[in-house]
């Protein structure tokens, strides 16, 4: 917020509930960097730190809607201030999600390992899309902490190609299981994982959006580029 | 000035066109237009100085009584500019009805606080009378809690129930306007509330115009928000699209409470 209220105190309400749910996305960032560390090397250690953060994600969750929660109770905001309130709280419950998108990559990673076959897999055919959703969920929070909405319609743009790459990824798999049908239960749960691994580029986008919102006080969602192009102007 | 009324706007009670007024030789307001539409609430919200209450008075040529104010442009109501008009200023009045910040109880009974102003404009019989006054006591919110006391004197009523007499009093006379200058601001939050709900209310049926310092009130009880600042309209829309995104900076630090 570049000017200071009449309160203070309103300003660092704001100004800690912002650091909070910064401070979840660098949490959930790094937890889906590990997932994807997890399915790159079949890890099952590093796929459990994964699963045990969850608990820590989901605290962070409601301590920052309690905030979120009281300062409106108490400060009535308006105008830009109530519109930086929403999308923290819709970008807090976006966070949670993309955390538990990487439990459940976690936990799928798990999954092929106990069917004793994870090297016979197509699992590094996802590491493009994987490391496009973590570099978008990064991207978001930068531009979510500055405000920038040129950054937050490229995050849009970007994450066509990871819907992109999970659709290559999926004709691959299904050329894989029938040459296969013995590898069918591990490259389904497999596909689950590039499933989880593109909707956490979903979750990057929908805060992508969010940044228009608080800026121009638009909604976005559900509009095409260019009609997202226009409104920035 | 940005003007974002939405397409669908109503038809417009008064219309306030290139309006200059003057304490003296001070420039009160500025050049204002602006249109208030008919049977909704239009607040006026700004800093103290600003000029809301100003062009509430304007309203009513209440700026008479005074000497050395004046105003110049056009003020339309119904088409017809008052400021020029040959009409008799009493019988404006009836026509655009105010209450004031302080509750201005007359010194007699709450039945003839109601009573007396119906009296100057239309003769009616005692039945039609008493009729009237209930009607205006109901539409006041204030009937169930007077209505064994209407010969007890108008100032032994608590701040809010004096307040809600005012306002009965004031459509008692069945106006097309009605101007609040500050009705709640010495009122607590329960008699605040029931007065929000009266202005709700009133609007099927008059056209109301509301000064309020607070802006939580003019956000809850109204349809669309002007935000004055020293003397000018700096912008006017609907209340959903002032608090929520309004189009001038100076509008949103005001609303969100940044030094301008």
């Amino acid at each position: 917020m570049p000017e200071k209220h009449l309160s203070t105190q309103f300003d660092s309400e704001l100004n800690a509930v912002s650091t909070r749910v910064m401070e979840l996305g660098g949490l959930v960032e790094s937890q889906v960097q590990q997932a994807i560390r997890a399915l790159g090397q079949f890890n099952a250690e590093v796929a459990h730190q994964v699963i045990e953060t969850e608990t820590r994600v989901n605290e962070m969750e409601v301590e920052i809607d309690h905030e979120i929660s009281s300062i409106i109770a108490r400060r009535q905001p308006t105008a830009r201030d109530l519109r930086l309130l929403i999308a923290i709280s819709k970008s807090t419950a976006n966070l949670e999600r993309a955390g538990d998108e990487a439990e459940k990559m976690a936990r799928m990673v798990l999954s092929i390992i106990q069917s004793g076959t994870p090297r016979n897999l197509p699992a590094s055919e996802l590491r493009v899309a994987a490391d496009l959703a973590s570099g978008l969920l990064r991207k978001a929070l930068d531009a979510f902490a500055r405000l920038d909405t040129v950054a937050a319609v490229s995050i849009l743009k970007e994450d066509d190609l990871i819907d992109k790459e999970f659709d290559n990824f999926m004709r691959v798999l299904i050329t894989y299981m029938m040459e296969d049908p013995r590898m069918i239960s591990p490259s389904l749960d497999l596909l689950f994982l590039a499933k989880a691994i593109e909707r956490v580029g979903d979750h990057a986008k929908n805060i992508a959006e969010l940044i228009i919102y608080i800026v121009k006080g638009a909604d976005v969602r559900h509009s095409s580029i260019e009609e997202i192009e226009s409104v920035l102007k | 000035m940005e003007t974002t009324t939405p397409a669908a706007s109503p038809a417009s009670k008064i219309s306030v066109r290139d309006l200059n007024f003057f304490y003296g030789k001070f420039h009160a307001l500025k050049g204002i237009n602006l249109d208030i539409p008919e049977n909704k609430v239009t607040a006026f919200i700004g800093p103290s100085g600003c000029g809301k209450s100003t062009l509430l008075r304007v309203f009513n040529r209440m700026f008479e009584l005074y000497p050395d104010q004046r105003a110049e442009g056009q003020v339309l109501l119904d088409g017809e500019n008052l400021l020029t008009s040959k009409q008799d200023v009493a019988l404006l009045r009836a026509k655009v009805g105010m209450v004031f910040q302080k509750p201005t109880p007359f010194p007699m009974s709450i039945y003839d606080n109601i009573a007396f102003g119906i009296k100057l404009f239309e003769s009616l019989n005692a039945t039609d009378m008493e009729e009237r006054v209930e009607w205006a006591l109901r539409k006041a919110a204030l009937w169930t809690e007077v209505k064994d006391k209407l010969k007890q004197s108008g100032s032994s009523l608590s701040g809010g129930q004096q307040q809600r007499l005012c306002i009965a009093r004031g459509i008692a006379i069945k106006p097309e306007v009605l101007l609040l200058d500050e009705p709640c601001s010495a009122l607590d939050p329960i008699s605040t509330a029931k007065i929000e709900e009266l202005i709700t209310e009133l609007k099927d049926d008059y056209t109301v115009v509301i000064v309020t310092h607070n802006m939580q009130q003019a956000a809850r009880c109204s349809d669309y928000t002007a935000y004055m600042y020293l003397g000018d309209l700096v912008e006017f829309g609907s209340t959903e699209q002032m608090f929520f995104k309004p189009t001038r900076k100076e509008t949103e630090d005001y609303i969100t409470g940044r030094f301008g």
